[in-house]
C-alpha cells in the first residue's frame, strides 16, 4: 500500500474532518507496541536523525546569526509559535477552531503588566516576578477554561463565531477601560526580570528561554496526543456521539482541552509580552487573533511542529515582506498567502512537505515509502486499544 | 411552562426595577438612550440580517461581512461624491456589495461545498485582503456622507426633546426593510425556496431547484444588505478603517443572541444588543462592552442555539 493510500485510509483530510469516526482501522504492524516494552526504548523510539539535526540547529542558532535574527526572528517566532501551538492542539486534535487563543495569551500578558512592574506605576502593583508569572498563567488558564465552557455548548463553525466574539469583546473592553487596562495606551516597559544575574531581555538569554518553553510545549503536546486523554479527545473530534456512547464525556474532554491549550497560550503570552516589552489593546485586536490562526494554518494543523514552522515563515514575512512590497502592504501579502494556503493546501506547509516527499519517495521505491508513510502523522493515532480512562 | 415564567421573573423584575430607577432619576436621559439604542439596533439589524440569511441557507459564516459593509460604504461615498446624490450613493452601496457577494459565491465558495470550516477561513483571508485594499485606496481618513438637507435636521419629540431626524428615518428604514424581508421570505417563490433550503438543502435540490442559483441570489441579497447598511450607517456615524471589525462583532453577537439563520431572531438580537450597548455607554462608560458580552454569555449558557434559534 502506498503512502498516499495509507493516508487516505488512516486520516482525515481537511475536507472531511469527520470521516468514519473511531472505526477500527488496523494500524501498521510496526506501530503496535505494548506498554510492557521498556520505557526507555519507547521514549527513544521516535527520535530519528532529523530530530537531532533540528535540535542541534535550534540550539546553535544564536551563535551563528546576528542578534537581530536571534531576538526578532527566533525569539518572536518561538513565542508566537507557542501560542499557535495551543490553537493547533485545540483545532487539530480537538476539532475546535478557537480564535480566542490570542485573547488568552493577552490576558496573561495583561496580568503580568498589571500585577508586575510597568511604565504605569499608578496601576501596576509591582509584585515579585515569580508570583506574577504564576498568577498570569493561572489567570490565562482560568479564562481559557471559561471561554471553553462557553463555546463547547455549540459545535463546528459556531465555535469560530463565539470565540471571535469573545476575543473582540475583550479587545474593546481593554481599549475602553482605563481603570484596569489603561485603555488605548496599555502598558509599556513590561520587561522580563533579571534573575540569576542574567538579563532575560537580551537576545541570547531570551532566545533560550523561549526555546525552552517552546520545546516543553512541543513535547508536552506530542506526549499528550498519545496519552489516553489525547486519544479520547481525538475520538471526540471524530465522533462525539460514539465517544459518549462509550462512556466518555465529550463536554468534559473539550473543556479540558481548552484548559490545556490555555496553559500553553498563557506561557506564550507571558513570553510575548516580555518580547514586545509592552501590551496594548492592539496586541489582542482582531488582527492578532487572526494572525495566530494564520500561523497555525500556514504551518499545518496535523502535527505540533506546524505552528512553529508557520511562525517562522510569518515572522520572516513580517520582517522582510517590506523589502518586496510597500511597508504598509504586509497585511495584503499575508492575507493573499493565507488565502492561497486555504484554497490550495488545507494542510499548510506540512501538506506540501508530505506531497514533495511522496513524489520523491515514489521515485525510489514504493515499498520504502509505505514503511515510512506515517512519519508525520500523529493525528491518526491508532485506536485498537480503547484508551481506557477507567 | 412554569420554568419559562420564572425566568421572565428573574430577568424581568430587576430590569424593570432598573428602568423605573432610570426614569425616576433622569427621564430624558433614559428615553434618549432608549431611542438611541433602538436606532443603533436598526443599524445592527440591517447588517446582521444579511449575515444570518447567508448563514441559514449556505452554512457559511461569512466573516468578510464587515468588510463588505465597509467597502459598500466607501463605494457609496465615492458615488455620492461624484454624482452628488445621496440616494444614488445608497443604491450604489447596495448594488456594489451585492455584486461583490455574487462574485464571492460564484467565484470562491461554490468550489468548496460542504466544507464550512474552509469557507470560513477563506472569508477570514478575504476580509484581511479587503481591509488592506480599502486602506490602500481610501487611506485612514474618516469620511462623512452628505445626505439631503431635510433628513439631517432635528425632530422635536416629547420628553426626549430634539432628536436627529436621520436616526428616526434609520429606524423607519430598518422596520421597512425588516417587513420587506419577511414578506420576501414568506410570500415569494424565491423566499419559499430559501426557507426550504434552510430546512433541507438536499431535498430542495432533489425537487429540481437550481440550488447554486439560489445560493448566489441569497449571497447577493445578504451582501447587498451589508452594503446598504454601510452607506446608511456611515451616514449616521462615519466610515473609517476598523468599522468592519465593529460591525462584524455586532453581527456575530446579534446572530448568536437571536439565533443563527433566523431573521426574526436577528431583529430581536439587534434590539437587545443595541439597547444594551447604548445603556452601557450612558450609564457605565468604560464597561459598556461588557453589557453586550454578558447578554451573549447568558444566552449561550441557557439557550446555546439562540433565543429564536432551532437546534441544527
Amino acid at each position: 500500500m502506498s503512502a498516499a493510500q495509507w493516508r487516505k485510509a488512516m486520516n482525515f483530510t481537511a475536507a472531511s474532518r469527520d470521516w468514519s469516526g473511531g472505526r477500527a482501522v488496523s494500524p501498521p504492524a510496526r506501530r503496535i507496541t505494548t506498554p510492557q516494552v521498556a520505557n526507555g526504548r519507547r521514549l527513544w523510539r521516535h527520535i530519528g536523525a532529523r530530530h537531532v539535526v533540528v535540535l542541534a540547529a535550534v540550539l546553535l542558532y544564536p551563535w551563528i546569526v546576528p542578534p537581530f535574527f536571534t531576538f526578532q526572528i527566533g525569539g518572536q517566532a518561538l513565542a508566537l509559535g507557542l501560542i499557535a501551538l495551543s490553537l493547533t492542539f485545540l483545532a487539530g486534535y480537538g476539532g475546535m477552531l478557537s480564535l480566542a487563543q490570542m485573547t488568552v495569551a493577552g490576558i496573561a500578558g495583561y496580568v503580568i503588566a498589571i500585577l508586575g512592574e510597568s511604565g504605569t506605576p499608578q496601576i501596576s502593583l509591582g509584585w515579585p516576578w515569580w508570583l506574577v508569572v504564576l498568577l498570569a498563567v493561572a489567570a490565562g488558564t482560568a479564562s481559557a477554561t471559561f471561554i471553553g465552557w462557553l463555546s463547547v455548548r455549540t459545535e463546528g463553525i459556531y465555535t469560530i463565531m463565539i470565540t471571535l466574539a469573545i476575543g473582540v469583546a475583550f479587545f474593546y473592553l481593554a481599549q475602553q477601560n482605563y481603570e484596569i487596562f489603561n485603555g488605548f495606551q496599555g502598558f509599556q516597559k513590561v520587561v522580563p526580570p533579571v534573575v540569576l544575574g542574567v538579563d532575560w531581555r537580551s537576545p541570547v538569554p531570551y532566545y533560550y528561554l523561549a526555546l525552552f518553553w517552546a520545546l516543553a510545549g512541543y513535547f508536552f503536546v506530542k506526549y499528550l496526543i498519545r496519552a489516553p486523554f489525547g486519544v479520547a479527545l481525538q475520538g471526540v473530534r471524530d465522533n462525539a456521539r460514539r465517544m459518549s456512547a462509550l462512556g466518555f464525556s465529550p463536554v468534559a474532554h473539550r473543556v479540558a482541552a481548552y484548559a490545556v491549550a490555555g496553559v500553553i497560550a498563557s506561557i506564550g503570552g507571558v513570553l510575548l509580552v516580555w518580547y514586545n516589552g509592552l501590551i496594548t489593546p492592539g496586541s489582542v485586536g482582531t488582527g492578532w487573533l487572526i494572525n495566530i490562526l494564520i500561523i497555525a494554518v500556514l504551518g499545518g494543523m496535523r502535527h505540533p511542529i506546524g505552528p512553529f514552522i508557520g511562525a517562522v515563515v510569518f515572522v520572516l514575512l513580517q520582517n522582510f515582506a517590506i523589502d518586496l512590497v510597500d511597508r504598509e502592504r504586509f497585511n495584503l501579502v499575508i492575507g493573499v498567502i493565507f488565502l492561497v494556503i486555504v484554497l490550495f493546501s488545507p494542510d499548510g506547509l506540512l501538506g506540501w512537505w508530505d506531497w514533495l516527499r511522496d513524489r520523491a519517495s515514489l521515485r525510489f521505491a514504493s515499498s520504502r515509502s509505505a514503511a515510512r508513510g506515517n512519519g508525520w502523522r500523529s493525528v491518526g493515532v491508532q485506536q485498537t486499544r480503547p484508551a481506557g480512562r477507567s | 411552562m412554569m420554568r419559562r415564567w420564572s425566568w421572565a421573573w428573574v430577568i424581568g423584575v430587576p430590569l424593570l426595577a432598573l428602568a423605573v430607577w432610570g426614569i425616576a432619576d433622569n427621564a430624558r436621559l433614559f428615553f434618549a438612550t432608549l431611542l438611541n439604542g433602538l436606532t443603533l439596533a436598526a443599524l445592527y439589524f440591517l447588517v446582521a440580517s444579511g449575515f444570518t440569511l447567508v448563514f441559514g441557507l449556505l452554512r457559511n459564516v461569512n466573516l468578510a461581512h464587515g468588510s463588505i459593509y465597509l467597502i459598500g460604504a466607501y463605494v457609496g461615498w465615492v458615488v455620492g461624491e461624484y454624482l452628488g446624490s445621496w440616494f444614488l450613493a445608497v443604491a450604489a452601496g447596495f448594488l456594489f456589495a451585492a455584486l461583490l457577494g455574487l462574485v464571492l459565491q460564484v467565484g470562491v465558495f461554490r468550489f468548496m461545498p460542504g466544507q464550512d470550516l474552509r469557507q470560513t477561513m477563506a472569508t477570514i483571508a478575504l476580509s484581511i485582503v479587503a481591509a488592506d485594499i480599502a486602506l490602500w485606496i481610501w487611506g485612514g481618513e474618516i469620511y462623512q456622507f452628505d445626505p439631503p438637507g431635510w433628513i439631517i435636521g432635528a425632530t422635536p419629540l416629547p420628553i426626549v426633546g430634539k432628536f436627529p431626524t436621520y436616526r428616526l428615518a434609520l429606524l423607519a428604514t430598518a422596520i421597512v426593510i425588516g417587513v420587506g424581508l419577511w414578506w420576501f421570505l414568506v410570500r415569494t417563490r424565491v423566499g419559499m425556496m430559501i426557507r426550504a433550503g434552510v430546512d433541507d438543502r438536499a431535498m430542495l435540490s432533489a425537487s429540481g431547484v437550481d440550488v447554486q442559483k439560489l445560493f448566489a441570489i441569497t449571497f447577493a441579497i445578504g451582501a447587498g444588505l451589508a452594503g446598504f447598511a454601510g452607506v446608511v450607517g456611515g451616514t449616521a456615524l462615519s466610515i473609517a478603517p476598523g468599522e468592519d471589525t465593529r460591525y462584524l462583532l455586532a453581527s456575530l453577537v446579534v446572530v448568536i443572541v437571536g439565533g443563527m439563520g433566523s431573521v426574526t431572531g436577528a431583529a430581536l438580537g439587534a434590539v437587545l444588543v443595541g439597547v444594551a450597548e447604548q445603556f452601557g455607554m450612558a450609564y457605565a462608560p468604560t464597561y459598556g462592552i461588557m453589557f453586550t458580552f454578558i447578554i451573549m454569555v447568558l444566552v449561550l449558557a441557557f439557550r446555546p442555539q439562540g433565543i429564536l434559534g432551532r437546534r441544527a
